[in-house]
């Protein structure tokens, strides 16, 4: 132990840039895996948890299956839904997809169907008084208010995801995952310069998000957000740093 | 001459005979196997599980408790602690816990340290946030009706921030049990060890069995959590009953 304790001061973290630099070949392959293992997960669970959630917000039905199910969801821990998926799946990538739709699918289930089901019901009543068909109110009225709750639920499931998709350095490897894992091959200076990307990929992913965010809100409803619902996901870490 | 037939033979040790589980190994469940160790295995991590959560979220809630009613206080606050918990939950888990070892060595310390840091986030923005819910035109009457300042924070603020606070507990609660797991490859202690432990033997049911008892846990202790705050907070099942 004497090794590790004398491995750790200053200049750990300088040690782990460098090591960020030399070996930029093998943690931009790992970071990219890192991604696209998010991605993948990402995108099936908007899949399916955007419409659903905003079919339910629309026509006011669902709660317990938006709300509760969604709290029953995010009680289970990755590593435990990775350990039983594995003798159905074996080790390599689909368990770990699988463990991070699971994670992220309540998050965006729960903001989709908060946003829309909490749409003013005057202004649903004045879009509808003015002549809007049903799916006219829900893509012009409730889809542009929703979506500041809509993308709060998007950038915390796409946080939750990009930091857990490091498990994969457990089963069968193919993320940063394998260098966090792994410290008697890469040294604590490794572990922690990955780690600093993994986090930095937290940010990014929350900024992305942020900014598709920015493109898709309409000018006329861009500060009138502050929305608060106490079941919905608050952003992850914009918010908190702006608080 | 008899003994030396003996010696020429390659030394076979004999174990006995194979267990069910073993002769069958990999069958995808082996229910002896659970009964054989439940009280050896299992159980004990069960119980260490649930204890690494409840010490976690208790300094976890201390701490952010504390910090959220100073930031409530003093408005300036609120951004650095929550700059500085925000950063804590971005770094990924099992890498914050092996930084911890050469401080804390490989202890259950190094668990709880980890674990507190990712609960202060959840806490904090939840107190915080439930804290300033209060309705402008409600604190004006709690001052009109003569309340001081600590009176209304503990008469009018803290019981209306209830369903916020105790939201943010329940988060923190499964999150720690979630990270609990990851922590046991840093300090084998908890169900995380028999989950590593069977990976790394490539033994299903170990894994399988200590998996399934994690999530029981976490969905069991939510479930705790939402009958004991709507035992805390009466008034808002009246208001959606109405």
């Amino acid at each position: 132990m004497t090794t590790l304790a004398s491995q750790f001061n200053l200049h750990t973290f300088a040690d782990a840039f460098r090591f960020i630099w030399d070996d930029r070949g093998l943690l931009a392959t790992k970071t990219l895996e890192q991604v696209q293992l998010s991605a993948i997960a990402i995108g099936f669970a908007m899949l399916v948890a955007l419409p659903l959630g905003v079919w339910l917000g629309h026509i006011h039905r669902g709660s317990f299956v938006a709300i509760n199910v969604s709290n029953l969801g995010r009680a289970l821990p990755s590593l435990a839904v990775i350990s039983i998926g594995l003798p159905f799946l074996g080790i390599g990538h689909p368990v770990v997809i699988i463990a991070l739709i699971v994670l992220a699918v309540p998050p965006i289930l729960t903001n989709a169907y908060v946003a829309i089901d909490g749409v003013e019901e005057d202004v649903v009543e004045a879009a509808r008084g003015m002549g809007l068909r049903s799916w006219q109110v829900l893509l012009f009225v409730e889809l542009p208010l929703g979506i500041p709750l809509i993308f709060a639920g998007l950038r915390t499931a796409a946080v939750y995801v990009v930091a857990t998709a490091t498990l994969a350095g457990v089963v069968g490897g193919g993320s940063l995952g394998d260098i966090i894992f792994n410290q008697a091959t890469y040294f604590l200076s490794g572990v922690v310069g990955a780690a600093i990307l993994v986090s930095a990929l937290a940010f990014a992913a929350d900024f992305a998000f942020a900014g598709v965010q920015r493109l898709m809100t309409p000018r006329g409803i861009r500060h009138a957000e502050g929305t608060h619902h106490p079941e919905a996901e608050p952003p992850p870490i914009l918010e908190v740093a702006s608080a | 001459m008899h003994a030396l037939v003996v010696a020429s033979g390659p030394v076979i040790p004999n174990f006995g005979h194979a267990t069910g589980c073993i002769a069958n190994d990999n069958a995808f469940f082996c229910t002896r196997w659970v009964r054989e160790h439940w009280t050896d295995t299992l159980q004990p991590a069960l119980i260490q599980h649930l204890w690494l959560t409840a010490l976690a979220v208790g300094i976890g809630f201390v701490i952010a408790f504390a910090a959220a009613l100073v930031a409530h206080r003093f408005g300036r606050f609120a951004t650095p602690f929550g700059i500085f918990s925000a950063f804590l939950y971005t770094i990924p888990s099992i890498a914050l816990f092996q930084l911890l070892v050469p401080v804390t060595g490989i202890t259950v310390t190094t668990i709880e340290v980890g674990l507190v840091g990712y609960t202060l986030l959840i806490l904090f923005r939840n107190t915080l946030a439930g804290l300033r819910s209060t309705p402008p035109e409600v604190i004006e009457a709690a001052r009109g009706m003569g309340l001081t300042r600590g009176q209304i924070l503990r008469r009018v603020e803290l019981p209306l921030a209830l369903p916020a606070i105790s939201a943010g507990v329940r988060i923190a609660v499964v999150t720690t049990i979630s990270l609990a797991t990851i922590a046991a490859y840093i300090t084998p202690y908890g169900l995380g060890k028999p989950i590593f432990d069977g990976l790394q033997i490539n033994y299903h049911t170990e894994y399988v069995v200590a998996g399934l008892l994690a999530i029981a846990l976490a969905l069991v202790a939510d479930g705790v959590l939402v009958v004991a705050q709507r035992g805390l907070t009466p008034w808002t099942r009246r208001r959606v009953a109405v």
